[in-house]
Order: structure tokens, then sequence, then C-alpha cells
């Protein structure tokens, strides 16, 4: 266990204004506690090795990236484009394979003359060629740094390009990677422009079935959205769109028609579900299918929110069937993970949504955080209101929506919401915190000097995080689970997910790997000399 | 080989001055090279009697990376070669890269030969990003002089590059030079400049006075020491490069806060006859 005297002794080692500023974005719970404030969504300390990413990641590599019948352009030189590209194992597949462009590169290779004389010209004739070829029926642009700092406009070249193509869909997202504190930002300029420019551009007016739903926040990694998608339409739901993963603007252009908003992932797509419900009446539920618990809680939930008999019938019977299955298939991997101990460091909800999953496997969380997360996603969203907007916040444009006149609807009576808020998470999420046992440690954008200090004395059995500080941690002998794009696995959501994520864990932990390994200074001495001259024991 | 930077206030005379110089400094015999550093593309117009040249930036875009250092280097009076780095269009891409881009082209081509005595950077304006820092960053232009009158604006701007050489300097080889008046025609100009000068422990150069004969050369395209080598006027820029030729005095400038600047401005009574 780690209390405030050794904390203080692992930021000691900082300087004083570091130590100062790192404190507050580590908290240790205190359940007596009523609340627990900790600083999160701002600047990254220059000299930390942050596992954060850039705006533009955030922005075409989350938000928009899986969205698969749309050409991604990627204004600005090759190597934003190219690393981007099929890195983060948001899978889609498409009834006709042409409309399917997960697997292209788009990027206008900007070279030194396009710099020098501007890009825009490029960017349009990339368009042309795009539209030419693959016939897309949308098309993103999204601006990586130098394009911000040479100024293209190319906001205008997407306004132009509709007026040659009307039939394309065009969006410009400036989300150079140096906007905002961390890939956060990037979400939020996706966010708004999906909102302004793609969902409500479908004719569709009429819901197509009583129980239709959107899921935002879920990508899709390793499968996920499959897996929710094909439990939720076996219940009796009709998905109309994912966002975003194996998400489509075919579908998404209509999302305006569903009747409830499934929220997966809050730090990325809140700001889509807080405008849905002003501009269509849409209300949204903050969701968790990762877990067993947590996705029977997020199905009853559901059930609940509809107050549909038959509905609830088929979760229950639906709850029951795969409890069963997976039963016994979770029975001998629980007693490899029985009494372990994990790290859960990851972006802005799996952090928190795994601890369930953990917990089932009988595996303790003792340390959680997120990596570009807001206070909100930490101590829940009562305290939005109460945060302040820093400079780097405002620098991102806060977009306002109306009620639409012609197609909001009143989806659920003012009353019954009133009484559903008490029973379930309508438009509300709790936070991290709230969950966590009395002890844990709650890191928010973790570097590794910390890593390896909080590994060193609390010996995690299981580390989960991402690809940056996997292999650091693989070398001092503990296992790693990558929760960003789970390792080539998955996938991990709803009853069979979990069993392959006990499977994987269980794996990784009764590994004998880890006796193989012998670290060279255990076989080699870490210092090297030889005698020059033996000084006399008296000099 | 010297390379010089002429930085100043737009306006205020930097083209005409330096090729006005660059003349005289062709005339007693020098082999000098002028890079202009504007995208505008004009600093080379009087010595080459037209303003006709192909910059490195077009050359760039049109023909590649594959460039002969005879497309873009052009001779005019007294044999001086003139490049213009030139630029996109006001309003898009990054003039400053440009210029960065067109400086490294220069070095590679080999444009600056072992005979070259003297090379001139003529800047635009103000120093508006890292790009036009570029004549002064990485060893190149070591010798700059900044261009001034006795009006608040340009002084104002001159101290302000001051600033941009301190930078450089403090790493570098970089040193001011001097500072050369165009004159205005401004009450107690030459006072003025010599006291600012002193203040940012530099000196006033020369003091080139007004004269028409400068616009009727400019109307043909030339310098005056081309267009009336006899005029008084010849005489002035024929000085001011010898000057140039024989200065000894480069320092890393002080250059002031504004409230000592402006204090500077009431002393030689500017500020009241305004």
């Amino acid at each position: 266990m780690i209390n405030n005297r050794i904390l203080d002794e692992i930021l000691g080692q900082y300087p004083v204004k570091v130590k100062k500023n790192r404190k507050k974005h580590i908290v240790i719970k205190d359940a007596d506690m009523d609340r627990q404030e900790i600083d999160a969504n701002t600047r990254t300390i220059p000299g930390v090795i942050t596992n954060r990413g850039c705006a533009y990641a955030g922005c075409k590599g989350v938000v928009l990236g899986p969205l698969k019948d749309v050409v991604h352009i990627v204004h600005g030189p090759v190597g934003c484009g190219y690393y981007a590209w099929l890195t983060r194992r948001n899978k889609a597949k498409s009834e006709d394979p042409t409309k399917n462009y997960m697997t292209y590169c788009f990027s206008t290779d900007m070279q030194e003359s396009d710099i020098v004389f501007g890009g825009e010209k490029k960017l349009t004739r990339m368009i042309d060629e795009v539209v030419e070829v693959f016939k897309p029926e949308a098309v993103t642009i999204s601006a990586t740094c130098p394009v911000g700092l040479i100024g293209d406009d190319i906001g205008q070249v997407a306004k132009n390009a509709h007026a040659k193509y009307p039939e394309v869909n065009f969006t410009a997202y400036s989300c150079e990677g140096y906007k905002g504190v961390s890939q956060s930002a990037g979400h939020h300029i996706a966010n708004n422009g999906l909102m302004q420019h793609v969902i409500g551009q479908g004719n569709m007016e009429e819901v197509p079935s009583s129980f239709t739903l959107n899921i935002l926040g879920e990508y899709n990694i390793g499968g996920d959205g499959w897996e929710i998608k094909q439990m939720l339409e076996e219940i009796g739901y009709h998905i109309q769109t994912v966002m975003t993963g194996d998400g489509s603007y075919e579908e998404l252009k209509n999302a305006h028609v569903s009747n409830l908003n499934l929220v997966q992932c809050h730090r990325s797509i809140n700001y889509i579900a807080d405008m849905l419900e002003i501009k269509y009446g849409t209300p949204w539920l903050k969701v968790n299918f990762i877990g067993i618990d947590s996705t029977i809680k997020s199905l009853r939930d559901m059930a609940l929110y509809f107050s549909d008999q038959g509905l609830m019938e088929r979760t229950e019977a639906y709850i029951m069937r795969e409890l069963q299955k997976v039963e016994t298939l979770l029975e001998p991997y629980k007693r490899i993970c029985e009494g372990k101990t994990a790290f859960c460091f990851v972006g802005g909800s799996r952090g928190h949504h795994y601890q369930g999953l953990y917990k089932e496997l009988g595996i303790d969380t003792i340390l959680a955080g997120y990596e570009f997360a807001h206070r909100d996603d930490y101590e829940g969203r009562e305290i939005i209101d109460s945060i302040k907007l820093d400079a780097d916040s405002q620098n991102i444009p806060n977009l306002t929506v109306e009620p639409d006149v012609n197609r909001y609807r009143v989806k659920v009576s003012p009353e019954k919401m009133e009484e559903l808020k008490e029973k379930i998470p309508l438009n509300y999420y709790e936070g991290m915190m709230r969950s966590m046992h009395e002890g844990s440690i709650i890191v928010d954008d973790l570097n590794h000097y910390e890593t390896e200090e909080l590994i060193r004395i609390l010996k995690p059995d299981i580390f989960s995080s991402g690809i940056k500080d996997k292999y650091v941690v693989q070398k001092m002998g503990i296992p790693t689970k990558q929760l960003h794009n789970y390792d080539y696995s998955g996938p991990y959501a709803g009853f069979g997910g979990a069993v392959n994520f006990a499977r994987d864990i269980a794996m990784s932990l009764a590994s004998p790997t880890w006796n193989y390994t012998v670290p060279p200074w255990h076989s080699k001495p870490l210092l090297e000399g030889k005698i020059l001259e033996r000084v006399s024991d008296n000099a | 080989m010297r390379q010089i930077a002429i930085y100043g206030k737009g306006g205020i005379g930097k083209s005409t001055t330096t090729q006005n110089t660059v003349a005289a400094l062709a005339e007693a015999g020098n082999k000098v090279l002028i890079v202009g550093c504007d995208p505008k593309g004009d600093s080379t117009r009087l010595v080459l009697n037209g303003l006709n040249q192909k910059t490195v930036l077009d050359t760039l875009r049109d023909e590649g990376e594959d460039i002969e250092l005879d497309d873009i280097i052009h001779t005019g009076f007294g044999g001086t070669r003139c490049v213009e780095s030139g630029g996109p269009e006001p309003g898009v891409g990054c003039a400053g890269r440009g210029i960065i881009t067109s400086i490294n082209l220069l070095e590679s081509l080999g444009a600056y030969t072992e005979d070259t005595d003297f090379v001139f950077y003529d800047v635009l304006g103000d120093v508006v990003c890292g790009g036009f820092a570029m004549p002064i960053r990485e060893g190149k232009a070591k010798e700059i002089y900044i261009v001034a009158s006795g009006e608040l604006m340009a002084l104002y701007a001159a101290n302000n590059i001051c600033k941009g050489i301190c930078r450089y300097a403090d790493n570098g080889e970089v040193r001011l030079g001097g500072i050369i008046c165009n004159s205005r025609n401004v009450d107690n100009e030459r006072e003025l400049l010599e006291a600012f000068a002193s203040e940012l422990g530099s000196q006033l150069l020369y003091f080139v006075p007004r004269d028409n004969v400068v616009q009727r050369a400019e109307i043909n395209r030339k310098t005056v020491i081309d267009y009336e080598p006899n005029a008084p006027q010849a005489h002035e820029y024929r000085n001011l490069a010898q000057n140039m030729a024989e200065n000894k005095m480069f320092v890393i400038p002080r250059p002031m806060v504004q409230d000592r600047l402006e204090e500077l401005m009431m002393d030689f009574g500017i500020l009241d006859a305004l």
C-alpha cells in the first residue's frame, strides 16, 4: 500500500514546481471523503515522458478514422497519415467492399514547396482524384501541424469541393496536433464537425423501430462493437449507427431518429451526446459493456428506459443464458487470476471500464488513471460547472446547438425522465473514482518515471496500458496487456468478450516466460574497471 | 568573402541603398552577389535594369529539384550577380520557409564562389518570423546594417531588429556593423541617429542625404552610380560603400526599452514637433 509519505518520496525527486504540479494529479482514495479533487486535462510538463497523443490523433485517429465509407484525407507531410494508417485496430467490414476505405491511407504528402507556396491547390487536386477514383459519399480533411502554421484554409477548400461535387459531403477539421493539451482536444473538434455537417444530413424522419439506438464512443477495437451489436440485436434493439467503430456516413447522417443514445466512452463523445439531446431530444445513457456485471447492469438499464415488458423479459432471458454459458468457461481462468493485482492506465474510459472485469476475475485494481480525460471522468459530471476553463480549452471552439424545429421529439416525458434518472445513469456519468476502494491510487497523465516507481513499490501482477509503456514494464518482469489495441486479441466486450479477456490475462499470468528472463544486471556487473595503481593502505 | 545582411523598416529604402552601395563596390572592382530575400522579388531591379528574374522558388516549383545555378543567377551592373529568393503570393503559404529553402539551395548549388568579395542579403521589412532571420543564422551573414531614418517607426523597427540580432549574436558570430541613415529630412535627424546608434553601442555608418536623383534613376531602372555617375549623390553612395568596406566596428547591440527610445525622441525634439 502507498501512503502520502511514500508518495512524497517519489515526487521528491522532481524539481519543486514539477512536484507541486504532479501532486495535484495523484490522489489516494479516501473513502471517508465525499469527493476528492484531481487535476486533469492540463498541459504535460516538458521533459516528462507522457503517453499522450496529439489533437490530430484524437480527431482523425480516434473519432473520424473508423467511419468506413468515408475517405479520410490527411493534409500534411506523409508521416502523420502513414503512422495513423491501420494502427488502432478499429475493425470494419462492409456489405459492399468497394465502399470500405478502411485499408487505404490518404495523405497529401506535402513537400517543401507546398509549405512555401501553400498546400490548398494540392489538396484540391487530391480531392478531384479521390472523387474520381473512389466515388465516396463523404470525405473528411484533417489538418496536421504545418497546415495551421502556413494558414491553408481547408474549410474553404471543402466548401469549394462541395460546390463542385454537390453529391459528396466534405468536412474539414482544423485539428492541428498542437491544439489543446492532448488528443482530447481532437475528440472535441471531431464531435463539433460531425454534429454540424454530418448528423442530420440524412432524410430519415421516422424511427425504424421503437427500440432504436445509437451507440456512441464505441470504436470496435478488436471487434468489441460487433460483440455489443450482436447482443443488442438479439435482445430486440435496432442499432441505427455506431459512433464510430465499424460506423458509416450512410448510417450516421440519420442518427437523429434514434430513441436513445448509449455512451460507452464518455470522454471522446459526450459533446455529441449532449448536443443530440438538445437538438433532437434524444437522452443518453451511460453504459459499460466491459465486464459481466457492468454488461448486465447496462442491459437492464436500457430495458428500464424503454420499460417494455417484452424487452425486459428478453433481456433477462439473454442474461441468464449467457451467464450459464460463461460461468464454466471462466472458472479455470479465475483460479489463476484470483488474488492478483493490476494497474489500469488507459485513455479516457477504459481505465475505469476494465476495473469491474478485473474484479470479476479476482484481480484487484490498485492503481488506475487516464491519459487525457477531464475532471468529470474522474469525479463525475456534477462537477462540470465548477471546472475553470483554461486558455488551452478555450482554444477549442465550443459548439452550441438549438432544438431542431422539425425533428425535435420528446422521447421520454419530463416526469418519466426524472423518475428514470433516480434509477439509471441518464445523461450522467459518475466517473472513475467513486467506485474505487480505499487506498487505491488514481493518477492522471501517468508518466514513465512514476510508472517505474509505483511498480517498484506496489509490484502489480499485471500492467494494463498502451504501446508506449508496454515494453519498459515488460523488461521489469511484469506481464502487460495493452488495453488500447488489445495486443492483436479481442473482442473483450460483453459476455463472450469477458471470457476472451480472462483467457488472455490468465495466459499472461501463467506464462513461464518471466522465470526465464534474467535481467543483465543479474549476470553481469554494472560497473567494470581495473586497478591501474595500487595506493598504499596508509595513504 | 564578407556576407552582409541589410534590414530595416519596410519602405525605408533598403533595396535602393543596398543596390547603390553594391554598384559603388562593383565599380571599385569588387565581385558582389545580391540575394534578395523579399517575396516581392524587387531587390535587384536597379542592378539588373529591370524586374525580370525568375526567382529561386518559382524555378524550384516549376522545374523540381533539378536546378542549374544559371537558371536563377543573373548578372547585372559591374558584373554583380543577382538572385531573388521569391516566395508565395500574399496571403498563402509560408514566405519565411521559402527564404530558408532558397538560401539552402543556393549553398548546395555552390552560388557562394571563392572569388566573391561581398554577399548582400536584402531582407523584407521586419524580422517577422524565423525564416526572415535565416541570413543571420547558421553563420551566413556575419555583418548586419540597419537602414533607418529619423522617423519614430523606423527607429522602433531598427530597435526591434536589434533584439533579433541579439538572439543570434549570443550564440554565434553575427554582429551589428552600424546604422545607415536614409534621410527623410527630419529635424535634427543626424544627431538623433548618432545618439540612437551610440545608445545601441554601435555607430552611424553613414548619413545618406535626400536627393531626387535617386527617384529619377529608379524610374529609369538604374542605380545613381549607373544613371548619373557624376551626381553628388553618387559620391555619397561611394563614400558609404567605402565606409562599409573599411568598417572595423562590429558589436552585439544593446536594444533599448520602449521608454528609453521615446525619451531619446523627446530629447531631439521629434515628438515636440508632432
